[in-house]
């Protein structure tokens, strides 16, 4: 007993380094999966508030850009608003609400909430975003959210009651199911890590007849974005000799070291597809 | 008590710094990521119970890591070169205690070429350790030791211009 207490006088820094060291790796490997940054929502609460002064402050800046990308925006919205079309048939009139359900026509299938960007990394292998909008404003995970250009910036991966997280395309887990708008192939975006001007779009086949400045856009196959957002053009085409694919380097369109206004995208019937595709699976698997 | 405001003020001012300033502005390379919020471990007094100063560094580590989303990353990191601080103040403080009266490690206290030894070593194990955690979960051998020897060389680079531009007062222990 008294050799114990000798032994742990004499190793006392040392072991007193060796708690810490095992706490931080415990909290390195335990919380650092991205889906699963439980203990990030508090930290969140107390980090955004600080985040958000400090973004007033760099909104002023760079006001006027900010200005100038949103009235294109608005603009090009403009386009779509009712009064631009006319049907040739004046006896039936079309409206379109918000609401969820229409009762001639359509359904509504996305909804759009407004955020802005209070705090944004780009420097590490796995960048994310803080977004000043979080569940007590409906945010939930798996949303998409797209820049104030229309271009795709990421996925919200994690949520606390004011602020929520949102994982860049410029993270090395971010996957995004794309395609090629010209030839209509699709794809799997996603980031090796290295360049965050260089994204890689795989599995396009070989047959595709892709040229360089090609627009990438969100296939319509994804759960979680709504299809034809422009993810980036192809700025290199590379043909990988193993397989009967391309490797292609997308140029992503947003440009994720200014932003600042961004709309997350609900899929309203992602519960339901997912829970079919999941079923599906089981099912499959127990008659096999 | 004015002491505890004072390295609370600095260490705001270094991890401001480093979550606002250098994690934000853009790449000067894709291997180089500045880092500086250390340099307070550096910093913190010569005479300082070594438990006390391996929780500090933990808790430093701790708190960037609340802002970058990293939760341990920084604080492993940190909590290393707090435990190594003292072995290598050991080998460069001359051995004649009362000759020494100065109250934390600076250029002066240290004299140059022994001060950045003391850094170097000191940079060199955090961001060792730093990428190399970072790299397990990620990564290329080869980018790991560049972004190693880059990222030190710059992190020195900004200790230097920061003692030359922000001289300390010579703190005399009492």
């Amino acid at each position: 007993m008294r050799n114990l207490f000798l032994f742990l006088g004499r190793y006392k820094y040392f072991l007193t380094f060796l708690f810490f060291q095992g706490v931080a790796l415990w909290f390195l490997f335990r919380f650092n999966r991205f889906h699963r940054v439980r203990f990030m929502g508090v930290a969140n609460e107390i980090t955004g508030r600080i985040n958000s002064q400090y973004n007033q402050l760099e909104d002023f800046f760079s006001l006027q850009k900010e200005n100038e990308r949103l009235h294109r925006f608005n603009d090009s919205l403009l386009n779509y608003l009712p009064y631009n079309f006319v049907k040739a048939d004046t006896s039936v009139k079309i409206f379109r609400d918000s609401l969820r359900y229409d009762t001639v026509f359509f359904s509504r299938r996305y909804l759009s909430r407004p955020a802005a960007v209070i705090y944004n990394t780009t420097s590490s292998s796995k960048n994310y975003m803080q977004i000043n909008k979080g569940a007590l404003h409906g945010i939930k995970d798996n949303m998409a959210v797209i820049s104030s250009d229309g271009f795709v910036a990421g996925l919200v991966v994690n949520v606390s009651p004011r602020f929520s997280q949102v994982m860049s395309l410029i993270h090395v887990q971010s996957r995004v199911s794309a395609s090629i708008k010209r030839t209509g192939h699709f794809g799997t975006v996603l980031w090796d890590g290295k360049d965050p001007m260089r994204l890689t779009l795989k599995d396009i086949p070989k047959d595709a007849k892709v040229q360089r400045g090609d627009t990438v856009v969100t296939s319509p196959y994804s759960f979680h974005y709504p299809p034809g957002f422009v993810i980036g053009y192809v700025s290199e085409i590379i043909k990988d000799r193993g397989s009967n694919f391309y490797i292609l380097k997308i140029k992503p369109a947003a440009d994720f070291f200014n932003i600042q206004n961004v709309h997350v995208i609900e899929n309203l019937d992602r519960t339901e597809q997912v829970q079919l595709d999941k079923e599906t699976r089981n099912k499959t698997e127990k008659e096999n | 008590m004015s002491d505890f405001i004072r390295y609370g003020l600095r260490y705001l001012i270094l991890l401001l710094t480093q979550v606002y300033l250098l994690n934000k502005i853009p790449h000067l390379h894709r291997f180089i990521t500045p880092y500086l919020y250390y340099l307070f471990i550096l910093w913190l007094p010569f005479h300082m119970p070594r438990q006390l100063l391996i929780f500090i560094g933990f808790i430093t580590g701790l708190i960037l890591d609340y802002f970058t989303v990293t939760p341990g990353l920084h604080a492993a990191a940190c909590c290393l070169i707090a435990y190594v601080r003292p072995f290598l103040l050991d080998l460069l403080l001359p051995k004649e205690v009362s000759e020494m009266n100065y109250k934390e490690p600076s250029p002066t206290s240290l004299n140059w070429g022994p001060y950045l030894f003391y850094a170097m070593v000191l940079t060199l194990l955090h961001h060792g350790y730093l990428l190399f955690l970072e790299w397990l979960s990620f990564g290329r051998f080869l980018d790991f030791v560049i972004k190693v020897i880059s990222t030190t060389f710059i992190s020195l680079m900004m200790i230097l211009a920061v003692e030359l531009l922000f001289p300390r007062k010579k703190k005399v222990r009492a």
